[in-house]
């Protein structure tokens, strides 16, 4: 893989492995530790349908490198869209200013190969031709209209993404990645009589756009989507205050990521600032949860044959049987904590620092089945799908949006609800899991995460699971 | 920061339209119009003190729509190499073969395109360099560490400067552009007490350095912040009013801009469907767009298609007088474009007597909130539910801190049961209001 990635990336800005060299030596003064060059050059085009036409199409380019430098705690980062060797040298500069200039040391990256392919090092954009890429747009909505003549409006995306990435660093790191990833969209509005709600469905992955035309994927899309508007449009007022909640397997795992995941990243932990700090080692959760992040599942959105620091992508265990075991780390912050990299170090372009961040994040599987966990309940909420969440790590108050949600009343799933945010404590809450259910999944894979203004794909993903109490943000 | 010559970027970035709307002509575009951004900048974080990360920002951009009749195609680069460019062009004209005839599509019509270009002084570069940086955010999260012993850790104090130059063109012959600046200063500090442990933050913004608060006051304010916030409790669910505190109101304005714009009214998913010229708000209530506000942080003389922009009232006494639309929108809808492709301008409402306190004397007793939490907000139902913290009040007197409780209504009654709107204007950012007080919501806690 190295070899097309250099040719295409490096080759045509006249750069050789050499050159890499020699911008980690001009970085690298006495007072520098590490430094990395980070290389990217992606390309991005999506389809919009809306009112019936395929009326938008949008191509973008993005290409640069990225150069840091890091001095103890200190960081110093500039970044170009020129990839010439002065232009990098010009950069380097820059960023080695962090710390004074001293001996320059003589650096040899060496090829460390990845090993492994979770996904096809294949351009997304070509596997389906535009005329296809806008029938099954098409499809997608005609499958939506008919599955109901309640549906008004049908808003429906396809994008693919093609991201090609090398990073040379001190330690001796040379390695590339090709990552494809694709994503479609569905959104439609219904509407009967004076009332209107939505639905929304997506899924994707790292992975061609056949995923969408195989077993009628897209199609399940649409279908989904107006199921869940449908649902919304009889939905009654939700409930107000705190009661037992059964969260849906799948999706719903965005109560892992924001309960605890953001929680549990190095950089978080090392300053103190997070409501985990110093808790390796206890129990923060029931013995029923073990909770990992895994970066090794092949085609999953999350996935990374390695992160954008070079390091191979691993399954972390979080917690185990409820006992804290670990930390999600990066080079820097792994470093500065005497621990290694978890391969968690990721970053949003070649214009942003990396930082440790989540890959795949999700609950093992338990032992119950999700009806026992349901009847179990008296007086609670049943929630299947959600919009976004959102966590302050150091208070640990963290919230998720319910888009799809039901009652259950004896222990039966009755009305469904209105869109109600929950919210919770994410180093209790996880003490509140009574049940987990043996039917693990993961999401369809549409997560993304913004840490620090920087966005990157995730997934999650969770068994059916029962929370004692949670507090519900209904109007009844 | 060195300023870059802003005179010769701006040459380049308008030598750089043209000659991509005439590449666009060749490659047999019927009409184009193109964006074309540099900027670069300098960021600056200290944290307990030291120097933590240096980050110097230097980033361009291109964007061209092609229509071949009214066949649309989109690309961008984010490098602006001749390749790169050449290889965005193609794209967009080969997209354009693709995507359906659409009626409404094209560029905004000619005879609304701006003519005249006041300086709204935008451009004020800073020659501050990473010293002088680095001492300023040092002095900010100083003052907040010093400000208490319940500050017992940092997230940092962070100074940024940046300058930019954006050029837009069109073929209908418009190519304008301007140079503007931006700087800021935030801290964000963690107060701890026993097992409570609260982060809080504050921030200011501003186009020229002068215009910026004093550093250690932005830390003191963090400070006091995360101070208010140690030991919150959780409230019993109930309904009760609430105010929301001026930069959380911000918010709610952003909700009645998103439901009156002209994607949300064509696609029917909005709560203000059909609402123009009815009461959306009590008689008492004034809003209006500025784009013409000297230094002001969206202030533009066009916007995103070349159409001039103007000040105009969106609600008058309480009516709905004014959509948010952009020339697409507008055809859609069969109207005429308010010239807000790319959002609204320096939008405000009309501040009203009372400051914080005596709106807290008008509630009497309820919830003042200070953050929320989350994305709960149905556009097209305007049901509303968010995670929230704050302080709970009686007899107009703050309480205590509460947390982890959400608050849910629909946005269309929370406007019309708008108690007062506060003299409070006391926060960074272009939409200026002060403390919202709403007559009663549903709080969920215990």
């Amino acid at each position: 893989m190295l070899e097309i990635v250099e040719q295409q990336l490096l080759a045509p800005a006249g750069l050789e492995q050499r050159h890499l060299d020699l911008v980690l030596d001009h970085l690298m003064g006495h007072q520098i530790d590490f430094a990395d060059v980070y290389f990217q050059s992606s390309r991005l085009e999506a389809w919009t349908l809306e009112d019936g036409i395929v009326k938008e199409g949008v191509y973008s380019i993005e290409q640069g490198a990225g150069i840091r430098a890091i001095s103890g705690e200190k960081t110093g980062f500039a970044y170009t869209d020129e990839l010439q060797l002065p232009n990098l040298i010009q950069a380097a500069d820059t960023a080695r200013a962090i710390a004074r200039a001293g001996q320059n040391r003589s650096i040899a990256v060496a090829d460390k190969g990845v090993g492994r392919q979770l996904y096809a090092a294949k351009n997304p954009l070509d596997t389906l031709s535009r005329s296809d890429k806008i029938a099954l747009l098409h499809q997608v909505e005609q499958q939506a209209r008919r599955e109901d003549p309640r549906v008004q409006q049908v808003i429906a995306n396809l994008i693919a993404a093609y991201d090609m990435v090398l990073v040379a660093g001190s330690d001796g790191v040379l390695r590339s990645d090709i990552r494809p990833m694709v994503r479609m969209n569905v959104h439609v509005i219904v509407e009967q009589g004076d009332l209107r709600e939505q639905g929304t469905a997506g899924a994707g992955g790292r992975t061609s756009l056949e995923f969408f035309t195989r077993n009628e994927r897209g199609l399940e899309l649409a279908r989904d989507a107006v199921r869940q508007a449908l649902v919304n449009l009889r939905a009654v007022d939700a409930p107000a205050g705190a009661m037992p909640v059964v969260l849906g397997p799948g999706w719903p795992g965005v109560l892992l990521h924001e309960a605890i995941g953001h929680g549990l990243e190095g950089d978080f932990n090392r300053k103190g600032t997070s409501a985990f700090a110093g808790r390796m080692g206890e129990r923060v959760a029931s013995p029923l949860c073990t909770v990992v992040d895994d970066g090794t599942l092949e085609n999953r959105r999350g996935s990374l044959n390695m992160d954008d620091e070079g390091t191979t992508t691993q399954q972390t265990v979080l917690i185990e049987k409820g006992v804290l075991k670990g930390y999600m780390q990066d080079k820097h912050n792994a470093s500065l904590m005497g621990v290694s990299s978890t391969g968690n170090g990721r970053r949003e372009s070649y214009a942003h620092l990396p930082m440790p961040r989540m890959t795949n994040t999700y609950m093992l599987a338990g032992e119950q089945d999700p009806q026992e966990i349901i009847a179990s309940v008296e007086k609670g909420l049943y929630a299947v799908n959600f919009g976004g969440g959102q966590v302050d790590i150091t208070s640990g108050k963290f919230v998720f949006s319910a888009s799809e949600a039901y009652l259950i009343e004896n222990g039966k799933v009755t009305t469904p609800v209105k869109g109600a945010t929950l919210i919770g404590n994410g180093p209790e809450v996880l003490n509140l899991v009574s049940m987990v259910g043996n039917d693990l999944e993961l999401d369809a894979g549409i997560g993304v995460c913004g840490k620090e203004g920087q966005s990157v794909p995730v997934g999650v993903g969770q068994p059916t699971l029962k929370v004692d109490t949670m507090t519900i943000g209904g109007t009844v | 920061m060195k300023a870059f010559d802003h005179k010769e970027k701006y040459a380049q970035l308008r030598q750089l339209v043209e000659d991509v709307l005439a590449e666009a002509g060749r490659q047999g575009a019927s009409s184009a119009e193109v964006a074309a951004h540099s900027d670069m900048g300098l960021s600056a974080t200290v944290r307990l003190g030291e120097p933590e990360t240096i980050e110097h920002t230097r980033d361009n951009s291109l964007s061209i729509s092609v229509y071949m009749g009214q066949h649309k195609g989109t690309a961008s680069t984010a490098e602006l190499s001749g390749e790169a460019i050449q290889e965005a062009v193609s794209a967009a004209c080969s997209i354009a073969k693709y995507t359906a005839e659409d009626p409404f599509s094209g560029l905004a019509d000619a005879e609304l395109m701006a003519t005249e270009f006041p300086d709204l002084e935008l451009y004020h570069p800073w020659d501050i360099d990473i010293d002088g940086a680095l001492a300023m955010a040092v002095e900010c999260e100083a003052a907040a560490r010093d400000y208490d012993p319940r500050i017992t850790n940092s997230e940092g104090a962070t100074l940024n400067t940046g300058q930019a130059v954006g050029v837009y063109g069109n073929t209908h012959g418009f190519v304008h552009g301007y140079p503007s600046s931006r700087h800021s200063l935030s801290c964000s500090v963690i107060a701890q007490q026993g097992d409570s442990m609260q982060r809080d933050y504050w921030y200011t913004t501003a186009r020229s350095a002068s215009a910026l608060d004093a550093a250690a006051g932005i830390g003191e304010r963090a400070a006091q912040r995360a101070i208010a916030r140690l030991n919150g409790r959780k409230l019993k669910t109930r309904q009760a009013p609430v105010l929301f505190r001026a930069e959380v109101a911000a918010g709610l304005l952003n909700s009645l801009i998103h439901a009156i714009s002209g994607s949300a009214l064509y696609r029917r998913a909005t709560f203000l469907l059909d609402a123009l010229d009815t009461p959306i708000f009590p008689e008492w209530v004034n809003i209006e767009e500025n784009p013409f506000v000297m230094q002001g942080l969206s202030s533009a003389a066009f916007d995103a298609e070349g159409v001039a922009t103007s000040r105009r009232k969106l609600v008058v006494d309480g009516i709905l007088k004014g959509y948010v639309l952009s020339s697409y929108s507008a055809r859609k809808l069969d109207l005429q474009t308010t010239g807000n492709a790319g959002g609204v301008r320096n939008l405000s409402i009309q501040m009203g007597e009372q400051d914080f306190a005596a709106l807290l004397k008008t509630m009497h007793t309820g919830l003042v909130v200070t953050e929320l939490m989350g994305q709960g907000v149905n556009p097209i139902t305007g049901d509303y539910s968010r995670g929230a913290s704050g302080f709970w009040v009686e007899s107009g007197e703050v309480q205590y801190p509460v947390e982890e409780i959400t608050i849910a209504g629909n946005l269309k009654t929370m406007f019309q049961q708008l108690v007062a709107v506060g003299s409070d204007d006391d926060y960074p950012g272009s939409t200026r209001t002060g403390s919202w007080l709403i007559e009663s919501m549903m709080i969920a806690g215990e």
